[in-house]
């Protein structure tokens, strides 16, 4: 078992998932995330990246195994605590799963309402957000109005304006241009020098360039492979470069 | 609503009764005929228990007007003796500790009562049929079997043909019919209540099932399950206070008009059942035990739902 520390933001110690009786989707899978780190997690597809950020963005409870966040066991922490440690989350999902209902402004506001703020503390944040990924003509479009590419900018700046603690992001780039692709990449970077932790999941290898301080975690056939030694503990930073 | 525009006027008055959350869900899918649902469950409930309370009203106070009655019947085909008797057994009874008030009834009186069956001047003339002499008593207490028993004693010294009753005895039989229908009435509030809680969670289940990608988002944001339930509760809330309103309306109109009918018919029996301002109170509240009703249990079913996941 893999002891705690206190610099470490999440810990998987042999964890593994299964859905109802099926085989494994997720096996023996141990790694820690330090504070302050981007890493890319990739995989083919069907190589378990979903699943893996399911229970990172605590979607989802592991078929055994331990995991700790934010320094809590969140195996056995109460169902009622679970929201407090999700709001220190960003997440981006990889089917965006915006409000049908609610325009651009208030899908981005929603955090923000889940929190507790008040509205006239929204509109400006909201608005810098929405004009940061160039939506700021769009904002009272409903997602039904949006093109796949807004969709997911709106669903970016949804999982980054409450400066969550750790942003996961399921292909946040993969409905957008490259020039696009390259703004988002820039905006989670800025986040991770502000101190977040940054986990994004994909299969595009070129992208894992474009960050050169990431860490890569691979994902194959549901466990996860270590070749350069870079999730053991104490790590070997950095244990791989992108670019 | 959207940021940047003009509210409109529906928008203005949700933004001074709700807060953001209530954003989350859309207000339509939860609401359809739900209101109306409530307004017809409320309208029963009022008929149902205006009912109950003016049977309770009825038997209360017809209670309490027989409680100290008595009957006299003096039964003799001696016209002269029968006076005699009754005019005896009426004085003694004045005389007896306890009695309010004792009187003979006259003659008159008493063919008018049964007329209905004896036909006119039936206890008339010197081939009429004898009708017994009344004495009407009443006692300051209820009268039970061992005062009946101290009377009939006392009596019997001076009126040998009398025959002494408790006039609540007489209407046992409806009095026990009136609680029937009391206990009808209370049943029917119940049965009222229980179907209300029924539509409501149907309703609730429907508006989880249709918003089930928008609870699971909120939820994945870090709403909590409190937070969650109190948009539906809120909404139903809503819907429950307005088809609340509507229902009170309808109900008290049929009570009116109910009300009206039956004093025309000028029954003393039946205009004892009057309602009185506590009995509209009770009504009034209807209502606001509904909305409380159908906020707690969207509030259960949405936290118990809810509990089912992560």
């Amino acid at each position: 078992m893999t002891s705690a520390n206190d610099g470490e933001i999440v810990q998987f110690d042999n964890v593994g998932l299964r859905y109802g009786t099926d085989r494994e989707v997720l096996s023996d899978v141990s790694f820690t995330l330090y504070p302050g780190s981007f890493y890319f997690l990739t995989g083919a597809s069907g190589a378990g990246k979903t699943s893996l950020l399911k229970l990172l963005y605590l979607a989802q409870r592991p078929s055994r195994g331990a995991i700790r966040m934010f320094g809590s066991d969140v195996i056995t922490m109460p169902r009622a605590r679970l929201p407090l440690l999700r709001r220190r989350l960003g997440v981006v999902f990889q089917d965006f799963r915006l409000v049908p209902h609610l325009s651009a402004f208030d899908n981005v506001a929603l955090p923000l309402r889940v929190a507790g703020a008040a509205e006239r503390d929204l509109a400006k944040p909201v608005a810098d957000m929405l004009e940061w990924v160039g939506l700021t003509e769009r904002m009272h479009a409903q997602p039904a109005q949006l093109s796949g590419g807004e969709q997911q900018r709106v669903a970016i700046a949804r999982a980054v304006i409450a400066r969550p603690e750790m942003l996961v992001a399921d292909e946040p780039t993969g409905n957008v241009d490259p020039d696009m692709a390259i703004k988002l990449l820039r905006l989670f970077e800025a986040l991770n020098r502000l101190g977040t932790t940054v986990v994004v999941a994909t299969h595009d290898v070129h992208l894992l360039k474009k960050v050169p301080d990431s860490l890569i975690m691979r994902l194959d056939k549901g466990r996860l492979s270590d070749p350069t030694g870079a999730l053991r503990y104490p790590p070997r930073r950095p244990f791989m470069r992108g670019g | 609503m959207a940021f940047g525009t003009r509210p409109t006027l529906a928008e203005r008055w949700r933004k001074l009764t709700t807060r953001g959350d209530a954003e989350l869900v859309p207000q339509a899918r939860l609401s359809g005929p739900m209101p109306w649902v409530i307004a017809i469950m409320v309208a029963l409930t009022v008929i149902a228990a205006a009912a109950g309370l003016s049977l309770a009203n009825t038997a209360s106070a017809a209670s309490d007007e027989l409680a100290g009655g008595v009957t006299v019947q003096v039964i003799e085909a001696n016209p002269a003796e029968r006076d005699r008797q009754a005019a005896a057994a009426a004085e003694t009874l004045r005389r007896t500790p306890g009695v309010i008030e004792a009187h003979v009834v006259s003659q008159d009186e008493v063919e008018r009562l049964v007329e209905p069956w004896l036909g006119a001047g039936a206890g008339s003339g010197d081939d009429g049929i004898p009708i017994p002499a009344l004495v009407d008593a009443r006692m300051r207490d209820r009268v039970d079997g061992e005062a009946l028993g101290g009377l009939r004693r006392i009596l019997r010294q001076v009126a040998p043909a009398a025959r002494i009753d408790a006039q609540s005895s007489w209407l046992e039989p409806v009095f026990s019919a009136i609680e029937s229908l009391q206990w009808l009435a209370a049943a029917l509030v119940a049965l009222l209540a229980l179907a209300m809680t029924s539509a409501v969670l149907l309703a609730v289940r429907n508006a989880l099932g249709a918003n089930r990608d928008t609870i699971e988002i909120v939820h994945l944001l870090g709403g909590t399950d409190t937070q969650i339930a109190r948009i539906f509760q809120r909404s139903i809330g809503y819907d429950a206070a307005g088809g609340g309103a509507v229902g009170l309306a309808l109900g008290l109109v049929v009570v009116l008009f109910l009300g009206r009918r039956f004093t025309g018919l000028g029954a003393g029996l039946v205009d004892a059942g009057a309602l009185g301002w506590i009995d509209w109170l009770l009504l009034a509240m209807i209502p606001l035990a509904g909305v409380a009703l159908a906020m707690l249990t969207a509030r259960l079913t949405v936290i118990r739902t809810l509990g089912r996941m992560l």
